[in-house]
């Protein structure tokens, strides 16, 4: 038994959430990987190719785009190797996955615009919001700690060179 | 020439053990290894956070300091990589995949305790190497032309892609994405940006702090958010726990000397970074274990041969990080821009030049390992207890220090925005069954990889001929042309067998 083959067992065998019906992933994920290498070929094409003894900027990019699409094909022709699975095992995390990426953004925003301090609370405090059970007390209680690891560590001992407050960048 | 070598180790040990100089390597390693048992921090940021300071400091302490960070940080890494499934310097990428289902399994404190052992046994063999083989290494890999460098990086990629976990065809999709992604930025020869998507701050390319802790760190909260109750809280880790049985040290014993030969062997090969050379011995200890099938599910051999790798390589990468300027991975290069600032050019020259420097960084980094497991033995308790903090907590922690770490490596922002998008990527790609790792392999040798294609082909007027004509390269690319045939082979026979058993299941 291959490696590959004991993961699908495992997974037949963890039973899957139904949700979006049955659902054959790698179908999903040739897709990806072709979009992926023909946009990489076409730029790659068009930032110049040269000759294989005077090779432009594009030639290496776009064989390496076209390898990956190719690897997609075959992903995808593969996929008849397995049994479709039913859904993607999970329920989709809304919440946490916004939380998280809001988070940083929120850390990107602040820090250029606030600086150090706010930005550590906002994305300590929004992330820790993301997950089930966290109340605020407990989120602003992380952010609050953090924010002083922020300071000794951060600020103080490593000099980090950003300022702990600004005011409109 | 040996005694000779052996008389110049005997002096870096006494500049090693000068009490000023033991002192800073010391508060290196301490430092190191807290910053590299936080999630979300590596021994890029440690030692990137920590290089201002060495600013105004004599070179030798300076670098004793870094190189005690890099050994304290790795270390710290292999914690967070075992117990955490966070590889934060990439070769952990290859410690998670066994060490981390170790961990599920309970077994978190032998699979530690395997590879302080490995990386200290890898680590002093391969100062025994440096010894007796550098003299003829840096001979060797003078001769290396930009064929032989293609090819054998050739091969890092063909076996990292292919014998990653899961599907070898998406395990060479990752390396090509890999690839693409260290094409962004400025082309160095003609100097025109490539997929910068009019972003001035990509000129550059992307930065590989970015990278890795976007796909493990981001990525992986992404995935594991309200899915991951604890964290490796329910295992307690004491002292007892961290010392293997015989009959593990007895198991863990020949990948520990495979993993050492595999990375002293790659460590000459300038370029080569650690990343690749861990992938191989990990390849290597599956494609020869009569029990391929535990690999991912927790093999201690999976543990002690990769990290065994990576120890002797750094020990060994010095000579041609030193000796030709070519760093064999991003940490490398740090030292070496540490070295830059205090005024000191590497080269050939710098070996006699500046031997203090040089024997003294070897020295200390087998005095940074005697401290590091002295420095463990009592504190894997308060590490430990880092760790079993509840992962609602500890992910939201971790995103701050990881904003800090990738603003850290050049002061920018944009970079943090760079990390959210790879982090959304890795997501996508985990959740599509790929392996992310092999992303990180095409990437740091993408660049170096595309230069040597280059000269080859100019010097060769464009006949591919070249890599098959040279005869290193030539094996080079038969040993990757071999991998990829057993891969096909290994493919045909089981859509051969996928056939059979549904004929005979009468359907």
């Amino acid at each position: 038994m291959t490696p590959t083959q004991a993961q699908t067992a495992a997974e037949r065998k963890t039973g899957a959430v139904p949700m979006l019906g049955r659902i054959q992933r790698d179908y999903y994920a040739g897709a990806l990987m072709m979009i992926i290498g023909l946009a990489a070929a076409y730029l790659g094409h068009s930032y110049g190719m040269g000759s294989l003894s005077q090779m432009g900027p594009g030639f290496f990019p776009a064989a390496v785009g076209i390898l990956v699409a190719v690897m997609g094909v075959l992903i995808a022709l593969g996929a008849r190797q397995h049994p479709p699975e039913a859904g993607w095992g999970r329920a989709p995390e809304w919440r946490g996955w916004s939380c998280i990426l809001l988070g940083v953004i929120a850390f990107i925003v602040v820090a250029q615009y606030g600086g150090l301090l706010p930005a550590t609370f906002a994305v300590v405090f929004i992330s820790a919001k993301g997950a089930r059970g966290t109340t605020i007390w407990q989120a602003a209680g992380l952010a609050l700690a953090m924010c002083v690891i922020c300071v000794v560590v951060f600020w103080w001992a490593l000099q980090l060179q950003l300022p702990l407050f600004a005011w409109g960048g | 020439m040996f005694l000779q070598a052996l008389h110049d180790l005997g002096a870096g040990f006494a500049v090693a053990l000068e009490p000023h100089n033991l002192m800073w390597s010391f508060f290196g390693v301490l430092v190191g290894n807290l910053i590299g048992v936080l999630p979300g921090m590596g021994a890029l940021s440690a030692i990137s956070l920590l290089l201002p300071l060495t600013y105004t400091m004599h070179p030798v302490p300076a670098i004793l300091m870094l190189a005690g960070i890099f050994y304290g940080s790795q270390y710290g890494g292999a914690i967070g990589a075992i117990l955490l499934n966070l590889p934060c310097h990439p070769p952990h990428a290859v410690t998670c995949l066994d060490g981390y289902p170790m961990t599920q399994q309970g077994k978190g404190g032998t699979a530690l305790g395997i590879a302080m052992m490995a990386s200290f046994f890898a680590a002093s063999c391969g100062i025994l190497v440096m010894i007796f083989a550098s003299p003829l290494l840096v001979k060797v890999a003078f001769d290396f032309g930009p064929a032989e460098l293609f090819s054998i990086m050739l091969l890092g990629l063909v076996a990292g892609g292919t014998m990653s976990r899961g599907s070898p065809v998406k395990g060479v999709a990752m390396v090509g994405l890999g690839l693409l992604i260290g094409c962004v930025g400025t082309d160095v020869n003609t100097d025109s940006y490539r997929y910068t998507f009019g972003f001035m701050q990509l000129q550059d390319g992307a930065e590989l702090v970015a990278l890795a802790l976007g796909l493990f760190g981001v990525g992986e909260f992404l995935v594991n958010v309200n899915q991951l109750t604890v964290v490796g809280g329910q295992t307690k880790l004491r002292l007892r726990d961290m010392r293997p049985s015989w009959a593990e040290i007895r198991r863990a014993f020949p990948p520990m000397v495979r993993g050492t030969l595999v990375g002293t062997l790659f460590g000459a090969m300038p370029g080569t970074g650690p990343t690749v050379t861990t992938f191989i011995a990990y390849a290597l200890e599956r494609k020869i274990s009569r029990t391929p099938e535990r690999f991912g599910y927790g093999a201690l051999e999976g543990v002690a041969a990769p990290e065994a790798a990576s120890h002797s390589k750094t020990q060994v990468d010095f000579i041609p990080t030193m000796s030709l300027g070519i760093p064999g991975d991003a940490v490398m290069a740090l030292l070496l821009g540490a070295l830059l600032i205090q005024g000191i050019e590497p080269g050939p020259q710098l070996i006699t030049e500046h031997a203090d420097i040089f024997w003294g960084l070897i020295a200390s980094f087998w005095v940074g390992n005697v401290l590091l497991v002295i420095l463990n033995v009592p504190l894997i308790g308060i590490w430990v207890r880092l760790l079993r903090v509840p992962y609602r907590f500890l992910f939201p922690s971790a995103l701050f220090f990881i904003a800090v770490g990738v603003y850290s490596t050049n002061n920018s922002l944009f970079e943090i925005g760079e990390t959210l998008v790879f982090g959304v990527l890795g997501a996508v790609l985990v959740a599509l069954r790929f392996t992310v790792a092999p992303i990180l392999l095409g990437y740091v040798l993408g660049p170096i990889i595309e230069e040597n294609f280059r000269r080859a082909m100019l010097i060769s007027r464009g006949h591919l001929a070249i890599f098959v004509e040279r005869p290193i390269s030539a094996a080079f690319v038969a040993i990757s042309a071999l991998l990829i045939l057993l891969q096909i082979v290994f493919a045909l026979r089981g859509i051969y067998r996928g056939r059979n058993k549904r004929s005979a299941a009468g359907t």
